[in-house]
Order: C-alpha cells, then sequence, then structure tokens
C-alpha cells in the first residue's frame, strides 16, 4: 500500500494524540503524590492527626537526612535488600528447578503431590521460628524466609504450565526422534516463558514480605528490624521512614522485572 | 515387493474410566512410491494409523514393518505432518523446518542451503526470519511440509494437512505437494475427508469403518487419474465414477456410525 500524504498526517494526528494522554496521566499521577504528601503535612501540623503516631513527611525527611550521614541507615538498606534478592532468586530458581524434576518424573510427581499440597497450604511465615532455630538467628534465617514463601507455589504455578503446553509439539519433536530432554528443551521450556516471567513478578511481592516477618523475628538490622524498633520505642517517624523506603524498593524491583520480561518476550 | 507393512495391527487407548477400541486387525501393504488416501468417518482411528505408521505409538498388537524391518520408535525415515501445521511460535520459519535435523544433531551448512531452497521450491523463500504469527494458513502449511520432507524421509504421513484452508489455497496446494512427491518419488499415506481430494491424488484409497476402526473398502484410481495433475484429474470423466462408489461406500458408514453413536 501507498503511504500518501494524507495518511502521513492522520498517522502523526495519533501520535500526538496518544502523547497528549500520556501527558495528562502523568500530570495527574504527580498532583496524587503532591497532594497526598501536603494533606499529610498540613493535617499533622494541624493536629488533625497525631503526629506522634502518624509523623509528618518533612519528620520523614528530616529522619532519612540524619541517617543517612551518620551512616547506619545505609546499612540497613544494603541488608534488606540484598536478603531480598537472595530470597527472591533462591526461591524463583528453586521453584523452577523442582517443577523440571516432577516434569521428567511423572512419578516423583505422584509421590510429592500431597506433600506439595499441604505445603502450598501452610502459611510460610508461621516456620520463621522454626527456621531461625535451624539455621541461627542471622541474614541465612532471613533469606530462607524470602525463599521458602515462594518456592512452593512457584513449583506448582510453573509445573501446572509445563503440563497445559500442547501436546502436539511433542508429537512433533517426537516424529523426529526427539529425547525427553529436547521435547523439553524446544518446546516446553519455551511455551512457558511467559508464565514463569509471571511467577517472577509476584515472587518479588512475596521475598519482600518473608525477608520483612524474618527482620521482625531476628531483630537484628535491617528496614524490618527498624519497623519493629521504631515500634518499640514509640519513635513512629522511623516506622513511616522505613515503609516508605520498602515501598520504594519493592517498586523499583518489580519494574526492574518489567524490564527484564520486555527483554525476553519481545 | 511390499515397502510398508501392518500386520493385524489392534490398538487400545486405556484411561481411567474407558478401553477405546481404535483400531482392529488393520493389515495392508503398501508399495514403494505409491500414494495411499486413507478416508473414513470422524473418530474412526485414522490419525491412530498414521500415528503407528510413525512408531509415536507402539500398537497394543502387530507389527509394523518398513522395508522388512520392524519399527519400534520414530526415525528420520519418517516424515509425519500432523492434523495443524504445529510451527513453533517461538521459533523463526528457518529454525522451524531445520528443527529435524537439529533434533538428530545433523545440522550444517548443506542442510541450512537445502532448507533455504526447499523454501523457494514452495514459494517462501522471503520468509526464513519471519515468525509463524506472520503468516497465512496455507503458507504455514508449505512451512510445515517443507519441515517434514528435509529430513528426506522414505515415507510421508499427512493428516488432513489441507483441510483448515480455504478451497482455493487447498487446490493450489495439492497441486504443489504432488509435484513435489511425483519429482522425490515419496511413498505416501494421506488422510482426508475430502473424497475429490483422495481421488485426485492418489494411486489407492482405503475407506475405513468405525467402532472399532477397520479397513472397509479398497478403491483402486484408473490409470489415467492418477497420471493426471489432480486440477485436470477433477475435471476427468473417470473421476465422477469413482466419486459416486466413494460417497455411497461412505454414505452406509455415516448413517450407521451415527445410528451407532446414540447407543
Ligand atoms: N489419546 C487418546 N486417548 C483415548 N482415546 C483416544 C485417544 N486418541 C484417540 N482416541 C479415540 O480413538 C478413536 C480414534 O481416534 P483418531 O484420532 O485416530 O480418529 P480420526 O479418524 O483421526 O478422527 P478425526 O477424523 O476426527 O481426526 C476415537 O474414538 C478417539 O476418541
Ligand atoms: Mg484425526
Amino acid at each position: 500500500m501507498k503511504q500518501t500524504k494524507d495518511d502521513d498526517r492522520l498517522f502523526q494526528h495519533y501520535l500526538t494524540s496518544v502523547r497528549k494522554e500520556k501527558k495528562r496521566v502523568i500530570i495527574w499521577q504527580v498532583l496524587i503524590l503532591i497532594s497526598f504528601i501536603l494533606i499529610w503535612e498540613v493535617a499533622s501540623r494541624l493536629y488533625w492527626v497525631d503526629p506522634l503516631l502518624f509523623s509528618s513527611p518533612t519528620t520523614i525527611y528530616q529522619v532519612i537526612a540524619e541517617k543517612l550521614q551518620d551512616g547506619s541507615l545505609l546499612k540497613h538498606m544494603q541488608i534488606t535488600l540484598l536478603e531480598t534478592v537472595a530470597g527472591f532468586l533462591i526461591g524463583t530458581i528453586a521453584g523452577i528447578f523442582l517443577a523440571v524434576s516432577l516434569w521428567f518424573s511423572k512419578r516423583l510427581s505422584n509421590i510429592l503431590d500431597p506433600y506439595l499440597v499441604i505445603l502450598n497450604a501452610m502459611p510460610k511465615v508461621a516456620l520463621g521460628p522454626i527456621i531461625i532455630v535451624a539455621l541461627g538467628p542471622g541474614y541465612v534465617s532471613i533469606i530462607a524466609m524470602g525463599a521458602i514463601i515462594s518456592v512452593i507455589i512457584t513449583t506448582l504455578v510453573v509445573y501446572a504450565a509445563f503440563n497445559e503446553v500442547d501436546p502436539n509439539y511433542a508429537k512433533v519433536l517426537k516424529s523426529f526422534g526427539a529425547t525427553k530432554r529436547q521435547v523439553f528443551q524446544h518446546a516446553v521450556f519455551p511455551a512457558t516463558m511467559p508464565t514463569m516471567i509471571s511467577t517472577l513478578k509476584v515472587n518479588v511481592g512475596l521475598s519482600w514480605v518473608g525477608v520483612i516477618v524474618g527482620e521482625f523475628l531476628v531483630s537484628k538490622q535491617g528496614l524490618g528490624y527498624l519497623i519493629i524498633y521504631g515500634f518499640q520505642v514509640f519513635d513512629f517517624s522511623l516506622v513511616m521512614m522505613s515503609l516508605v523506603l520498602i515501598a520504594l524498593f519493592a517498586a523499583v524491583m518489580y519494574k526492574l522485572v518489567e524490564r527484564i520480561e520486555n527483554w525476553l518476550i519481545k | 515387493m511390499s515397502f510398508l507393512t501392518l500386520e493385524k495391527v489392534t490398538h487400545y487407548y486405556f484411561s481411567k474410566q474407558r478401553v477405546t477400541k481404535a483400531l482392529k486387525d488393520i493389515s495392508v501393504s503398501i508399495h514403494e512410491g505409491e500414494f495411499i488416501a486413507l478416508l473414513g468417518p470422524s473418530g474412526c482411528g485414522k490419525s491412530t494409523i498414521l500415528s503407528i505408521m510413525a512408531g509415536i505409538i507402539s500398537p497394543t498388537e502387530g507389527k509394523v514393518k518398513l522395508q522388512q524391518k520392524a519399527i519400534h520408535a520414530p526415525s528420520s525415515e519418517i516424515g509425519y505432518m500432523l492434523q495443524q501445521d504445529y510451527l513453533f511460535p517461538w521459533k523463526s520459519i528457518l529454525e522451524n523446518i531445520l528443527l529435524g535435523p537439529k533434533i538428530n544433531q545433523t545440522l550444517s551448512k548443506e542442510m541450512k542451503e537445502k532448507g533455504l531452497s526447499l523454501l523457494q521450491e514452495v514459494g517462501l523463500e522471503h520468509v526464513g526470519s519471519a515468525y509463524p504469527d506472520a503468516l497465512s494458513g496455507g503458507m504455514r502449511q508449505r512451512a510445515a511440509l517443507v519441515r517434514t520432507l528435509i529430513n528426506d524421509p522414505k515415507i510421508l504421513l499427512f493428516d488432513e494437512p489441507f483441510s483448515a484452508l480455504d478451497y482455493q489455497t487447498k487446490l493450489k496446494l495439492e497441486e504443489l505437494v504432488s509435484g513435489l512427491l511425483k519429482t522425490y518419488h515419496k511413498t505416501t499415506v494421506l488422510v482426508t475427508h475430502d473424497i475429490g481430494e483422495a481421488i485426485a491424488m492418489s494411486d489407492r484409497i482405503f475407506v475405513m469403518d468405525s467402532n472399532p476402526g477397520t479397513i472397509s473398502k479398497v478403491f483402486e484410481v484408473p490409470i489415467e487419474l492418477r497420471n493426471e495433475q489432480p486440477l485436470l484429474a477433477r475435471r476427468h470423466p473417470k473421476y465422477q465414477l469413482l466419486f459416486d462408489k466413494v460417497w455411497e461406500e461412505l454414505d452406509t458408514k455415516e448413517t450407521v456410525s451415527s445410528l451407532g453413536g446414540g447407543i
């Protein structure tokens, strides 16, 4: 088809309208954020809410500045981030690895089925105290909490996806004499790529839960520890600050995974 | 001498709920270079026969032999094209058609060139790097055909390869396939629902009966029709004659099997 001048004009018109809409959305998003911060600040200063309990944006800012200066905050942030990333990676990789083993051995899958169901139904954070007793009150336990919370659900979701792959792809490969490993490599694995990526996104959120609860329990360092500590000494600015930072980091991690998704799926 | 032989092949499908008798005592012998069409009502076991010939499923009873050697597992001597194209959406067309050599670890530069020249032969020389989603149904089917041909199988098994296509595309593909098979002198088994296609393309037509699947009648296609290209064969006076006979044979089946379905 030939592109006429008129087509080009319509296309440009369409592009501008898309851009305008995007701008409008961003303006609204920024507006909501600013008014939220402003209302919080005003409410706190005018004692509509108790500033001791709900703090205020300026106080939080001051606390952050102060804690950054003495270097203590950086250490807490580093530790929590490391634990979360490690928990996320271990949980996801172990989950996928387990799913692959189940796929390769139907019998293993049948044998493990009831155990997986029970482990999945079990609220994993309830295992926290036992994990700490077993692995010691340190970062190893916390990483284990971040991992254990996502590993079983990853296994179940990914294994189910493996089984849903159209068996005719396997049939095509078998007609060429493919081995089970080749069927997995050429059909099952690529076909379930989207599912695996979407479990990554879910696991980011889950690992944060595991790690923060772990830090609550171990109570040595990290943002989760700061929350508990602030709560105990009635310093709610510290609690609020930790929450704001956690929200920020979790969002950044989620966006990173989304980037990876776009890059992998194209 | 027989090229591909089935001896008293019987096949049951077992599941927790029931046993399905898919095939019973099927014995056929197919000669080298012969083109067989397999016609029959839906569910009579046509796809099952092909899967058994391909070595993908082993029959409950009976033997399958290719050149007097028993078939136990799939091999590159047999090319099997499924009921749909099943091109892998995450692989480019070139990667798709080179799948066989890749699996058999015979992928080489010559193989790649062969793939490209086969693509050219079916009129797909420009889409090697495209992905299957970007192709029309007819193009995808041709790509799947190349994927089957690239291993240079001795025998080709087609499971309704043209059934999802519009009529004109289908006629054109029939021409193409029939031409290719004549050039390379391949033995072929084609499953189809279309009596016309069976007559226009094949040398012999096996009509099947269902519940359990058996071969109830074999029609020889007259030599005049065999030597014509499919499009011209469809216009030949003898075509209509055979069409009516096959139709009659199938017609009795459809009524019987549809009655049987109610019981
Ligand atoms: N994997 C399976 N498990 C159980 N039963 C099966 C299986 N595959 C096929 N069958 C049954 O075996 C019979 C023959 O199936 P088959 O697919 O060979 O028929 P077909 O002639 O190819 O049918 P169609 O024309 O619809 O493709 C049918 O009754 C079908 O329900
Ligand atoms: Mg079928």
